[in-house]
């Protein structure tokens, strides 16, 4: 048995770009620009300064409408992930590079050879986040169209991944060999054949092994279905989940499922995104989030947050007001292009109901109390001790911090949050990698002996088996 | 009919590997061990920019170039490194080849309206098609077909990404406080195109670029592509050895930027150059040229250049070797032409094209 104490687990931190949703406040007379590259680049390197694992930026593959119009009271629109990923991979030197990408709409050759080329230039920090839709109203924007059973996202999703693994080991490891006297340039290339429900493909990975050998994947969706993929397939899991003891419950569950799939629990990180409001003191750091929150729950925001509860148009309706009295329409679906943020509206109108009486909260009110949680609000010490205390819990691995403010939002978590965790001794005072599985702690795929295929996930446990030496 | 002077040429380099040639990895100075990395692209890139060339070319194919074990293999995504260049170059179009017959038309036209984005409007885009069955094999999802078919399919696409392009109106983004809009919504339209291969709905996720209409590169090789390149070419590349064939397809192509390819050896002296050629080819044969090929000095290529049949406006030069005639081209061609007086930096600046209006503003003013 160890007698000296064990060190603590080191706090991992990923930098999320603001976007399309709510929490990014646009309204601020000091939200800069959603697509010029000064933006990205403004946080990136502010993640890089602050030794994050990595700048993680979503996708969009339809403008999303609401009542038959697009929404536009977020920010809309977004530039290519892939191509945003590649460029600011010239102007950092250390910071993961991670993007979702759609699983359904692109196909395995293409999307594997996309992120072997990010791994290569970037010297192995790029990381894929693998999420699946199905909806046909995303695929009118697609050639093939809205072509996948909503039941089959996750069948599609891991055909696609097997394949995109088969291409990125289709080269043999030392398959460059460019030796200019023997003359040989390359050997040791195989075909990836594969016959599945989805697709048929046939042929040659067309580079070579990428540094980390496949990318870092991650996963975010939290259904039964997403976490058991998760669970099976990924390095990583972008989750969201708001108390302490919800993240044991959740960790506990994804590493469970893990070993279930012959991985190491430990194999996962669990990394929720969070958002964060600082102050010089709690009762400031309160003021500061309950003005972000009305920043991001403006009047109309909250008008057609209650429409998608209600299924019903709320033109006119005053939010500073009571909620609406009439009863929610059940059979309507009025928004597209997002996920549903209200599951079993009727049960959530009355508990809304009850809410808003008992405090006396207008409807707007209701809506900031109800529509998002800001994950961290205090000082940074306070900040800095939840942080790690969620860590030490193994409630996670740690976040992926979602400023409200682009691209300036992440500058005083850096400035005054990371020395903290580093004073605490959770947190790196340098990079001590160069690839994001370096920075994440995780394995080279091939580091250890081929997966039997007898598992889908090419993971074999993460220890070697005990020796009787 | 008297050819222009080199004055006024306009230059293109393709950038490939350790260059064109399936062999010219052998070659000193080529380094090939490091053909995959950003370094490789940062060496050549900054070369390419110190010279001010026009537009800077990453092919791309969803094959390998060869099944010859001592031909050099394997490409990075062309849009992936265009995008890698775009922060580390100042000056040349970057124009990555996307292939239109397996791909979404609507990822192509957002990768290329981001690429815009992030080189501050220096984007540009080398239409290709891919003809062979081991391509449709990759991706599962059609078989091969017939030139003309998947020309006139490219055509298509190129024909949706443009509108998509225009989709936001420049102005979309409000960002108005007052009423809680960050978009008008009035100025974004869906696109609701329906063609004989495939349909898009629109609006385009990606805000109006920097340059509104990034610039289409096509190349001629045959009937079919002329016929896309009459259509959609803002440039064209006349991939043919044949002075009175070019001379036919650039006066198809009136309005078109016209660049002749030109395969390139260079060496100082003759002799050397035609040792490093014959050296080549003695390792691998390769492909017969695709283009007129120059193998000689930089006098007798600057010669070349005043020879350009009647139409061209200038040269898409391929290196067969990299980096050692790129490096010529950059020391001892270009500094002896007198370049185009450039005024902005977006590409279409470069080129003296207007920044076009989205066609969907009148549609809403009328």
């Amino acid at each position: 048995m160890r007698t000296q104490p064990r060190s603590p687990r080191q706090v991992h931190l990923g930098a999320h770009f603001p976007g399309v949703n709510q929490t990014t406040v646009w309204r601020d007379p000091r939200a800069g620009s959603q697509t010029d590259p000064s933006s990205f680049e403004h946080l990136a390197r502010t993640a890089e300064r602050g030794f994050m694992d990595f700048f993680f930026l979503a996708e969009g593959l339809r403008l999303r409408e609401q009542r038959g119009r697009i929404y536009d009271l977020d920010v809309v629109g977004r530039p290519d992930t892939l191509t945003v990923l590649n460029s600011l991979a010239a102007v950092t030197t250390h910071l993961g590079l991670a993007g979702t990408i759609n699983a359904t709409f692109n196909e395995a050759a293409e999307v594997a050879r996309q992120f072997a080329s990010l791994d290569h230039l970037s010297g192995g920090r790029a990381a894929w986040n693998v999420v699946t839709s199905s909806d046909a109203f995303t695929g009118e924007n697609f050639r093939r169209g809205g072509y996948l059973a909503h039941a089959d996202r996750y069948v599609r999703a891991r055909e696609v991944l097997d394949v995109a693994r088969e291409f990125w080991d289709s080269w043999g490891p030392d398959a460059l060999v460019a030796d200019p006297v023997s003359g040989v340039f390359v050997r040791d290339v195989h075909e990836v054949e594969h016959h599945g429900p989805q697709f048929d493909v046939r042929g040659p990975g067309l580079l070579p092994r990428s540094p980390q050998g496949h990318p870092v994947l991650f996963q975010a969706g939290d259904s039964d279905g997403g976490r058991d993929f998760g669970a099976a397939y990924a390095d990583a899991i972008f989750t969201m989940h708001g108390t302490l003891e919800a993240g044991q419950r959740f960790t506990a569950d994804l590493r469970a499922r893990a070993v279930r799939h012959g991985r190491a629990g430990e194999d996962l990180r669990i990394l929720p995104g969070a958002s964060f409001v600082l102050g010089d003191t709690e009762a400031e750091a309160r003021e500061n989030a309950r003005e972000v929150r009305f920043q991001q729950v403006g009047p109309e925001q909250a008008v057609a947050f209650l429409e998608q509860a209600w299924g019903r148009d709320l033109t006119g309706f005053d939010p500073e007001g009571p909620l609406p009295a009439q009863e929610p329409d059940l059979t309507s679906t009025i928004v597209q292009g997002r996920a549903r943020s209200v599951q079993d509206r009727a049960e959530t109108v009355r508990q809304w109901r009850e809410l808003a009486a008992a405090h006396g909260w207008s409807a707007r009110e209701l809506v900031v109390e109800v529509s998002g949680r800001q994950q961290f609000v205090g000082t940074p010490d306070q900040v800095a001790a939840e942080i790690d205390a969620y860590v030490q819990a193994d409630a996670c691995d740690g976040f992926i911090l979602v400023p409200h403010l682009t691209p300036t939002g992440l500058d005083e978590f850096v400035d005054r949050v990371v020395p903290l965790l580093q004073e605490r001794g959770v947190y790196r005072t340098e990079y001590t990698g160069t690839t994001l599985r370096e920075h994440l702690g995780l394995r080279h795929p091939h580091d250890t002996a081929r997966r039997t295929d007898a598992h889908p996930a090419r993971h074999p446990a993460r220890h070697p088996a005990r020796h009787t030496a | 009919m008297p050819s222009r002077p080199p004055a006024a040429l306009r230059w293109a380099v393709e950038l490939d590997g350790a260059g064109r040639h399936p062999a010219a990895w052998r070659l000193p100075g080529a380094r090939p061990e490091e053909l995959f990395t950003a370094a490789h692209w940062r060496r050549l890139a900054a070369t390419v920019d110190a010279a001010d060339v026009d537009l800077l070319v990453v092919p791309d194919a969803y094959r390998l170039q060869s099944a010859a074990e001592r031909d050099q293999r394997g490409r990075l995504d062309a849009v992936a490194v265009a995008a890698h260049l775009a922060p580390l170059t100042r000056r040349p179009g970057l124009v990555p080849v996307v292939t239109t017959t397996h791909t979404e038309p609507f990822h192509t036209q957002k990768a290329i309206a981001t690429l815009d984005l992030t080189s501050r409007g220096r984007a540009g885009w080398q239409v290709e098609v891919s003809t062979t069955a081991q391509e449709a094999d990759l991706f599962g999802r059609k078989a091969a077909a017939p030139a003309e078919e998947l020309w006139r399919e490219a055509a298509e696409t190129v024909d949706v990404a443009r509108r998509l392009w225009d989709s936001w109106e420049d102005d979309a983004v409000v960002r108005d406080v007052a009423t809680g809009r960050y978009v008008d919504r009035d100025k974004l339209h869906h696109v609701d195109f329906s063609g004989e291969f495939f349909a898009v709905k629109g609006p385009s996720i990606t805000p109006r670029s920097p340059q509104g209409q990034p610039l289409v590169v096509v190349p001629v090789r045959d009937q079919p592509s002329l016929e896309l390149a009459v259509a959609q070419a803002d440039v064209a590349r006349l991939e043919t050895a044949d002075a009175g064939q070019a001379a036919g397809w650039a006066a198809a192509l009136p309005t078109a930027t016209v660049l002749l390819d030109v395969e390139v050896l260079l060496r100082r002296d003759a002799a050397e150059a035609a040792d490093v050629a014959a050296q080549l080819d003695a390792w691998s044969p390769g492909p017969p040229p695709r283009s007129v090929r120059h193998v000689g000095t930089p006098e007798s290529f600057l010669d070349l250049l005043t020879a350009l049949p009647a139409g061209v406006d200038g040269v898409a030069v391929v290196p067969l070797d990299l980096p050692v005639t790129l490096d010529l081209l950059a020391s001892d061609v270009l500094p002896r032409v007198t370049r185009p007086v450039v005024h902005g930096t977006t590409l279409r600046e470069r080129f003296g094209l207007p920044r076009p209006v989205s066609r969907y503003v009148e549609e809403v003013s009328a």
